[in-house]
């Protein structure tokens, strides 16, 4: 125990001389979550949009009135031909066009029914189909309130569909992306600061000195694993706060179980970072292999940014063995959806055989290297 | 038995080191093959050969690090198949390149290779301060060891390979990119631990100079040990003004055999 002692100290010593580290391992969750809530984000507000009104008439002028009014939309130019739109397109000026038609008002009236065009910027997809989305959104209102005032007389029947987002009712994305980040961020500090620190022994030379210490080899790793296992906490913790404090996500189920599954991911990150440290003799290399093999498909195909379950087999297949995609879904349920550990445990189970697996190879290999 | 050989005598007559047919293979490659010889207690010896030649192969299987194929060697008494942890705390080994930890200090340094080795805090204590008045480094106890003159790392790496007294010392090439004046400084480490303190000391070189310093030297070629003897007495065998020649001459041989 005391050798296990002295061990630790030393790998603290490490972390704490090493300022730049340390900042890394303490600043870069924040900057992670500050850049992702404020930067990352399908929300707009202000958005330049044009208008083609040529209808002139009093429905068309309240039309434009309602779209601009919550100040999400912002009336930027009011054009008089479909070619002045396209101008302002190339130009950047707008991401949206509105293109009312003539006798707007006279075949509504009389026909029930009109076609209002919107046209949105396609190379900005998700931008686009926000704007599309909440521009129609505006007109809907919009006609459901005319119709109401209108054929109050006639009583014309309709059908209005009333959509509630649940669990996320305004569909803020601080909600998408403090788990996401959370995954991202305790993968790279368990993963690859431990990759990192073991193949830093190994270029220093003075993992020969361990190996022929009396220390056993599974001492030599869990020494210098605890020390991340602490920060990687601490940084969980960290995120969850400004989440909550910043950003305003909610924690509607036990904090307890959320902490408790967030060791067990970081375990399962752990055994990833010392499986590819027994295969990585430089830290370029254990850096290289954990960016490659742990980052790109922690963000990618992890169910963060993008569903999952709308990508092509072979890409789901890889997706279920990333550990942050089962991670991510337990943050979800328990965060959001505020379930309990009866509807997390199968990820929790698939958590806690991956990191077994990973360190029985782990374990293997470490062996077979000392042979 | 384990227990005799690790009494300490003055009289050299007994083994410290044993090895027969000591044999590695990988795979179809045999890098160390069927060697066989003796260590006495208290004796400093030369253990030379070419890069490649299967000597650190050789020395890992000597400190438990790696599993012989066949053959077999008893190291301070311990046998190396079935006892590597009891030949670990009896010996102390010293890395190429003299690795130490560049981003701890002098003292962190030694109280970290004291704990791991688990020396009792007291102890610790006092052997750092005779440590670092014995090699003059107090002044620097707490400066970086990344900040030292190489040769004082050198000397201080020693020091740290035998903290924890053991009756066998292993160097892997310790003088490695050192300049003359530091080599000769380190050789009378190595002499005053070889004859103050009763240290074996099994040493690996690649200047032919240093293997004259030896008590006896050991010759590797190709994973075959093909001269065992002290440096004079190989000099004449083999009609040489120096360890240079001999070398070069067993190594002229083998290859014209092969």
């Amino acid at each position: 125990m005391n050798r296990f002692r002295a061990f630790v100290k030393k790998e603290f010593r490490h972390i704490l001389r090493d300022r730049r580290t340390l900042l890394v391992l303490l600043g870069m969750p924040m900057a992670q979550v500050l850049i992702f809530g404020y930067a990352v984000t399908n929300e707009f507000r202000n958005a330049n949009i044009a208008v083609l009104d040529q209808a002139h008439d009093d429905l068309s002028t309240e039309l434009i009135c309602k779209l601009t009014a919550s100040g999400h939309l912002r009336l930027a130019t009011t054009v008089d031909d479909e070619t002045d739109i396209h101008a302002a397109f190339k130009a950047g000026a707008i991401k949206l066009a509105v293109v009312i038609p003539p006798r707007f008002a006279t075949t509504l009236q009389r026909e029930g029914h009109s076609t209002v065009q919107l046209l949105a910027d396609g190379s900005e997809p998700n931008y686009a189909s926000s704007l599309v989305a909440y521009a129609n959104q505006m007109i809907a209102d919009f006609q459901r309130e005319r119709l109401a005032a209108k054929s109050s007389a006639a009583f014309f029947p309709s059908v209005n569909v009333s959509t509630r987002m649940l669990y996320n009712p305004e569909l803020r994305s601080a909600y998408l992306f403090v788990p996401g980040v959370m995954a991202l961020v305790l993968m790279l500090i368990s993963a690859m600061m431990t990759s990192l620190t073991i193949a830093r022994e190994k270029e220093l030379g003075t993992m020969e000195l361990l190996l022929v210490s009396p220390l056993h080899p599974l001492l030599i790793v869990v020494g210098k694993v605890t020390p991340y296992v602490l920060l990687a906490f601490v940084d969980g913790v960290l995120i969850l706060t400004v989440g909550v404090l910043v950003f305003g996500v909610p924690i509607q189920g036990s904090l307890l179980l959320l902490l408790a599954m967030s060791v067990l991911y970081v375990l399962a990150a752990l055994s990833l970072g010392i499986l590819i440290s027994t295969r990585a003799k430089t830290q370029q290399a254990a850096m290289m292999g954990s960016l490659i093999s742990l980052m790109l498909p922690t963000v990618l195909l992890s169910d963060f940014i993008f569903p999952l379950a709308s990508m092509p087999l072979p890409l789901q297949v890889i997706g279920n063995i990333i550990p942050a995609r089962w991670f991510i879904a337990i943050l979800r349920d328990v965060m959001l959806k505020g379930v309990g550990w009866g509807y997390v445990w199968q990820e929790a189970a698939i958590l806690g055989g991956m990191s077994l697996v990973f360190l029985m190879v782990a374990m293997k290999n470490f062996k077979v290297r000392l042979e | 038995m384990p227990k005799d050989a690790q009494k300490q005598d003055s009289s050299m007559a007994e083994p410290i080191i044993t090895a027969r047919s000591l044999t590695r293979k990988f795979g179809d490659f045999t890098a160390v093959d069927a060697i066989s010889f003796q260590v006495m207690e208290g004796e400093i010896f030369g253990f030379l050969g070419a890069n490649g030649a299967g000597k650190s192969t050789a020395i890992r299987m000597l400190t438990g690090l790696l599993r012989p194929t066949g053959g077999e060697a008893r190291v301070a008494g311990f046998d190396v198949y079935t006892q590597p942890n009891d030949i670990k705390r009896n010996i102390g080994y010293m890395a190429q390149r003299f690795a130490l930890y560049d981003d701890l200090t002098v003292l962190e340094n030694i109280r970290f290779f004291g704990g791991i080795y688990g020396l009792r805090r007291q102890a610790l204590r006092k052997k750092s301060e005779k440590l670092l008045q014995e090699l003059e480094l107090e002044s620097v106890a707490d400066s970086l060891v990344g900040s030292l003159p190489l040769g004082w790392k050198q000397r201080l790496a020693f020091s740290v390979a035998t903290l924890h007294d053991p009756p066998i010392v292993f160097l892997d090439e310790p003088t490695g990119g050192v300049d003359p004046v530091t080599r000769r400084q380190f050789w009378e480490m190595i002499y005053h631990a070889a004859r103050v303190q009763k240290r074996t000391v099994f040493v690996t070189t690649h200047y032919m100079d240093e293997a004259e310093y030896c008590d006896r030297v050991s010759i590797m070629v190709d994973g075959r040990i093909e001269a065992l003897d002290t440096p004079a007495k190989l000099k004449t065998n083999f009609n040489a003004a120096n360890m240079d020649e001999v070398f070069l001459k067993l190594a002229r041989k083998n290859q014209s055999t092969a």
